[in-house]
């Protein structure tokens, strides 16, 4: 057990923090968080500025044009540019986070050279096509078709959920090329595509959310012509493709997260001390008790990467651990940032408040906490599979 | 960076459940629980306290020129945390924490307890009782395996002792984690073995919530327990026993739970971890004021 850190890291991250220092005061406003074109804009000329001093894809194996640099110099970057307040990963998430990941692992030669240099310079921007109407939780139930025609596959169904889908180049895509019957299990027979956004027969429908934003869309395929060789992996083999996607958005996608909220309860504390509201003992304690949780988090993160850095492989089920426990604990901490608040609590001019209604997404999306569960259960504690 | 156990590490973890599991195991804690019923009080087994000396249990942290393992804190951490997860009985912490400084305690022929909280366990049977205990009357202890009593209400308390956020505090947080991570498979294989509608319990998702969020909770307390005896940074030690505590309590409960009935009897074991989590709860310093301590840091 050891958490100090090597001389090389340490120059590491000195390194970076002076880069931090002299590059964040030269990027522009953050634009209106409802302007999505000025926020794709924004996230990808950050991605850029990353890409040109050498910290883009740093934990991607250097054959994905990543930079090869270890877990431990991974978390260290995810520390240090959340403590710099440095932008967050935004609408580049699916793609440095789970596709550019899949791709790097699962991908040929070609389509690693063709997806993952303009991910990470910051060029494209993807999305995540994986739930339907009526496929969530039971997603290996989805029921989008795709026909082969020649070299082409003909896409026609409707995606649902599609963080990002108005501002993004590219959809990480789950389609059915066998359909269920007797001797295909629904786990078999999905293909994993990767589909222009400018393909013609898509048509984006923004939703909005319960945050009032339009931060995901529904999608509406028909007869979507998609090459046969933006295929990753073999036909009907997208299911466990998927499983690798979804280890890296539950295993890595969060971790920076926790920084952030270690930095909000320090402003909770020191708002409510200004304003009276540190006089309730029980507002307190329930300070307390969530600074020693984010602080137990942010040890797991260790203990996580570590066990990743010495087998080297992809983030373990492990991650569900810790999904579960942030989710709920991200939750607490803006219920407590509204008792700081008081009344101010239903001003929606105060950030907390838009970070409130955020957070409770955090249960659902990437697995709710209930099929987590069920992973934590069967996956790793060996419980029977059933209902 | 690399916050996972080494080698040695390991070995020694291993090496102190086998003799647990060699000295003290199920018919012995059970036959130990009888005993006590039956003396009306419980008695610790010398020649087991002698035998822990013997094999370091106490010297671990010790130098070797002090006739010493010389090893640091993260190892009696793994070492408590089997001590924890055997349930294994008597004044651990204050005579590892005795060693080096009162002679005998070292090698397990003196057992040392201290008064650090409005109880003191092990009074009677100690040889050595550090602190002020004037006044001590016997309480009927809720664990059978720990014999107590109640100081007055008014008795000085010394703040910032070892048992509060030091060494003492994170050592019972290691026997928490370790109770935590015995119930929790001691539920799973109750649910992969009893049967009922047909199916066993553990396909149901009322019991595998339970027992998901019981692994959840034993792993968060890892994380804290483990770097805090890393860093030994008093807050770090105040969250991780906050974390523990609450981790081998909940998770004694909830196993009871999935045990049904069972869970209930006097002959599961549930009762016993449940009862010791609760006194190692009640050792130092109470939640509501390591959550104060926490919020005065931010
Ligand atoms: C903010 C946000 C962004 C998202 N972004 C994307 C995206 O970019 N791409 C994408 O593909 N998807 C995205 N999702 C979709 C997300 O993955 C799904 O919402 C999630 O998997 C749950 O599916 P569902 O909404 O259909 O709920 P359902 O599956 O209908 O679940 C409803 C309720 O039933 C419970 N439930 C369902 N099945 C079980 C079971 N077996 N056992 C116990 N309880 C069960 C659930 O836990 C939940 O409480 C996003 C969701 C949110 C909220």
């Amino acid at each position: 057990m050891d958490l100090t850190y090597t001389a090389e890291e340490d120059e590491f991250r000195a390194r970076l923090s002076r880069w931090l220092a002299r590059t964040l005061p030269e990027l522009p406003p953050p634009p209106d968080p409802l302007d999505w074109p000025g926020r794709r804009a924004y996230d990808t000329g950050w991605q850029r500025r990353l890409y040109d001093a050498g910290y883009a894809g740093l934990h991607w194996p250097v054959d994905a044009g990543g930079q090869g640099a270890t877990p431990t110099q991974h978390l260290i970057f995810l520390e240090e540019t959340e403590k710099a307040g440095a932008p967050y990963v935004g609408a580049n998430f699916v793609g440095l986070l789970h596709a550019g990941p899949t791709i790097a692992s699962e991908g040929s030669a070609e389509q690693r050279a063709r997806w993952l240099p303009p991910v990470l310079r910051g060029e494209e921007v993807w999305c995540q096509g994986f739930s339907e109407p009526d496929a969530g939780s039971d997603l290996a139930s989805l029921c989008t078709r795709a026909w082969r025609d020649g070299d082409h596959y003909v896409v026609s169904g409707s995606k649902i959920w599609t963080s990002h889908a108005e501002v993004a180049d590219w959809c990480e895509l789950l389609v059915r090329t066998t359909p269920v019957s007797g001797s295909v299990p629904k786990h078999r027979g999905i293909s994993w595509l990767a589909m222009p956004m400018d393909a013609p027969g898509i048509t984006v429908r923004p939703l909005r959310t319960l945050a009032g934003s339009t931060e995901f869309a529904e999608m509406f395929l028909d007869e979507v012509r998609v090459p046969v060789s933006h295929r990753v992996g073999d036909e009907n083999d997208g299911w466990r493709v998927t499983m690798v996607t979804l280890s890296y958005e539950r295993g890595t996608a969060f971790v920076g997260e926790v920084v952030a909220c270690r930095r909000v309860l320090g402003e909770l504390a020191r708002e409510a001390r200004k304003n009276g509201r540190w006089d309730d003992a029980v507002l307190r304690r329930r300070l307390g008790h969530l600074s020693a949780e984010f602080a137990a988090l942010w040890r797991l993160t260790q203990w996580n990467v570590s066990e990743s850095q010495r087998t080297g492989g992809v983030p373990g089920v492990g991650g569900s651990v810790f999904k579960l426990h942030y989710s709920h604990a991200r939750q607490e901490l803006y219920e407590a940032a509204a008792d700081v608040l008081g009344p101010g609590a239903l001003d929606l001019g105060h950030p907390w408040n838009h970070d409130r209604l955020s957070s409770l997404s955090y249960t659902i999306a990437a697995g709710t906490s209930q099929i987590q569960q069920n992973i934590v259960a069967e996956r790793i504690l060996g419980l029977p599979k059933g209902r | 960076m690399d916050f996972q156990l080494t080698e040695d590490q390991r070995a020694l973890r291993d090496g102190v459940r086998d003799l647990l599991e060699g000295r003290f195991d199920r018919t012995a804690l059970r036959a130990a629980v009888d005993a006590s019923e039956r003396a009306g009080a419980a008695a610790l087994d010398r020649e087991l306290w002698r035998e822990l000396g013997a094999a370091g249990f106490f010297s671990l942290a010790l130098p070797e020129a002090d006739g010493g393992v010389g090893l640091g804190l993260p190892e009696a951490v793994l070492a408590f945390e089997e001590a924890g997860r055997a349930l294994l009985p008597g004044p651990l912490v204050a005579t590892f924490l005795a060693a080096g400084e009162i002679p005998g305690a070292a090698s397990g022929d003196v057992m040392v307890t201290a008064a650090d909280g409005p109880l003191v366990a092990w009074l009677d049977e100690a040889d050595v009782v550090r602190g002020d205990v004037a006044g001590a009357v016997p309480a009927r202890s809720v664990d059978p395996l720990t014999p107590l009593h109640r100081l007055p209400a008014d008795a000085p308390r010394e703040d910032g002792g070892p048992f509060l956020d030091g060494a003492g505090a994170l050592l019972t947080a290691a026997e928490q984690l370790g109770s935590a991570a015995r119930t929790t498979e001691m539920a799973v294989q109750y649910a992969r073995e009893r049967v009922q509608f047909g199916q066993l319990i553990g396909a149901f998702q009322a019991v595998k919530h339970l027992c998901a969020q019981m692994l959840v909770r034993a792993e968060i307390a890892r994380g804290a327990v483990y770097a805090a005896a890393v860093t030994g940074d008093p807050l770090e030690v105040c969250g991780a026993k906050l974390l523990a505590d609450d981790a081998a309590v909940r998770n004694a409960r909830d196993c009871l739970q999935v045990h049904g009935g069972m869970g209930f009897t006097w002959e599961a074991d549930v009762h016993l971890h449940l009862k010791r989590a609760w006194v190692r709860a009640g050792t130092g310093r109470s939640a509501g004021d390591a959550e104060e301590a926490l919020a005065a840091a931010l």
